[in-house]
C-alpha cells in the first residue's frame, strides 16, 4: 500500500497527539493531588482533541473511508508513527511533567509555524493546538522549576527524568523525504526553523529550575516510520481493546 | 513525597465582562503562580471564565458565626431598605 506524504504526515501528528494524551489519562485518579489529577484529565483532553482532528482529515486525505476510530483502534503497533518521546512510561510526576515539557516546548511553536501552513486544514487544527500547547508548556515549565529548585529528592528526580528523556527529543527535529516535500511545498513545518524556540526555552526553564541538560549525542529514532518501543504494544493493548474484543461496539 | 500540606487558596471567577469576579471554591497549591495554574484547570473547564484571582486563604478575616445576630438580625425589620416599592422597566435590562 503506497501512502500519499499528507496522509503519513497527518497521521504521525495524530498518533503522536493520542499517544501522549493517553499517557497522561492513565494519571487520571493516581495523581498526587486533585489539583493535578484534573490538569492531567485537561491536557490528555487537550491532546485527545487534537488527534480526533487529525484522523478524521487524515481519513479524508487516504479517501478509502476510514474514520477516526478505524484509525485510532484498527492499526497495530507498527502502523503508528508517533514519536517515542511520547510513548515513554509516565514513571514519577517527575518524568511525566519533564517529558511534557520537552514535548510541548517543541509543539508550542511547531503548531504556531503549522498554522501558517498552506493545507487550509492543517493550520486550523494548528491554530487551536498552539493555544493548547502554550499552555501544556507553562504548567510543566513551573511545575519543572520547583521540582528542580525544590528539595533534594525532587531535585535528583527531575535530573534523572531530564537524562532518561533527553536522547527521545532529537527525534522531533529529523525529517524524511517524506516531510522534506511537503516542507517545500509550504505544507508541512520545517522543525529546524522552530529548534531555536525549543532550545531557548528549555535553557532558560532547566537553568532556572538548576537542573544540567545531558551532552547531546545519541539519540533515539524510528517512532515516525512505525519502529517502536515496547511499551506501545502495551498502550495499544489498553486504547484498543474494547474495539477489538467488540468489534463495531458503540454507545 | 513531602505530607506536608500546601497553602489554600481562594478561587475567584469572572465569567462576563462587565460583572464581578465570584468565589467558586479554593484550591491547595504551593504558590500564587501555581494556584492560578491549578484554579484554571480545576473551575475553568467548561468555559466558565474571562479572569482568575486567587488569594491566600490566610489572609480573608472572617466574621464570627457566633455573631451573626448581632451583626445581622437588625436588618431584618428594615424591608424598607430592599428596592422592591418600585418598577423597573423592562428597557433598563439586566441589573
Amino acid at each position: 500500500m503506497t501512502e500519499t506524504p499528507l496522509f503519513t504526515y497527518t497521521l504521525r501528528l495524530a498518533d503522536t497527539a493520542l499517544i501522549l494524551g493517553h499517557r497522561l489519562s492513565e494519571w487520571v485518579g493516581h495523581a498526587p493531588v486533585l489539583e493535578e489529577d484534573l490538569a492531567f484529565g485537561n491536557m490528555g483532553l487537550d491532546l485527545i482533541g487534537q488527534a480526533r482532528a487529525l484522523y478524521t482529515y487524515a481519513g479524508e486525505v487516504e479517501d478509502r473511508g476510514r474514520d477516526e476510530d478505524q484509525l485510532a483502534y484498527l492499526r497495530d503497533a507498527g502502523e503508528y508513527k508517533n514519536l517515542l518521546l511520547v510513548e515513554q512510561p509516565n514513571g514519577d510526576f517527575a518524568v511525566t511533567m519533564m517529558r511534557q515539557l520537552l514535548y510541548a516546548a517543541y509543539a508550542a511553536p511547531f503548531h504556531g509555524a503549522l498554522a501558517r501552513s498552506r493545507d487550509a486544514t492543517l493550520a486550523a487544527i494548528a491554530a487551536k493546538a498552539e493555544k493548547e500547547m502554550a499552555y501544556h508548556l507553562r504548567h510543566s515549565a513551573e511545575w519543572i522549576i520547583r521540582l528542580g529548585d525544590g528539595t533534594a529528592e525532587s531535585h535528583r528526580r527531575a535530573q534523572d527524568a531530564l537524562d532518561e528523556l533527553t536522547p527521545y527529543a532529537g527525534e522531533m527535529f529529523e525529517v524524511d523525504g517524506i516531510e522534506r516535500a511537503l516542507i517545500e511545498a509550504g505544507i508541512a513545518v520545517d522543525p529546524a526553523t522552530i529548534r531555536p524556540a525549543f532550545e531557548r526555552t528549555l535553557d532558560e526553564v532547566l537553568a532556572e529550575a538548576t537542573l544540567t541538560r545531558p551532552a547531546g549525542g545519541f539519540s533515539q529514532t524510528g517512532g515516525r516510520s512505525g519502529r517502536h518501543s515496547e511499551h506501545l504494544g502495551y498502550i495499544l493493548a489498553d486504547l484498543q481493546f474494547l474495539q477489538r474484543a467488540y468489534p463495531g461496539a458503540t454507545w | 513525597m513531602s505530607e506536608k500540606n500546601w497553602p489554600l487558596w481562594e478561587v475567584f471567577i469572572r465569567t462576563r465582562n462587565g460583572l464581578s469576579h465570584r468565589h467558586v471554591g479554593s484550591v491547595h497549591a504551593v504558590d500564587a503562580t501555581m494556584a492560578l495554574q491549578a484554579a484554571r484547570d480545576v473551575y475553568t473547564r467548561r468555559g466558565e471564565g474571562l479572569s482568575l484571582w486567587v488569594v491566600p486563604s490566610n489572609a480573608i478575616t472572617a466574621s464570627d458565626p457566633d455573631d451573626k445576630d448581632m451583626l445581622f438580625e437588625p436588618t431584618a425589620s428594615k424591608i424598607y431598605r430592599h428596592p422592591t416599592f418600585y418598577e423597573i422597566p423592562d428597557d433598563v435590562g439586566h441589573m
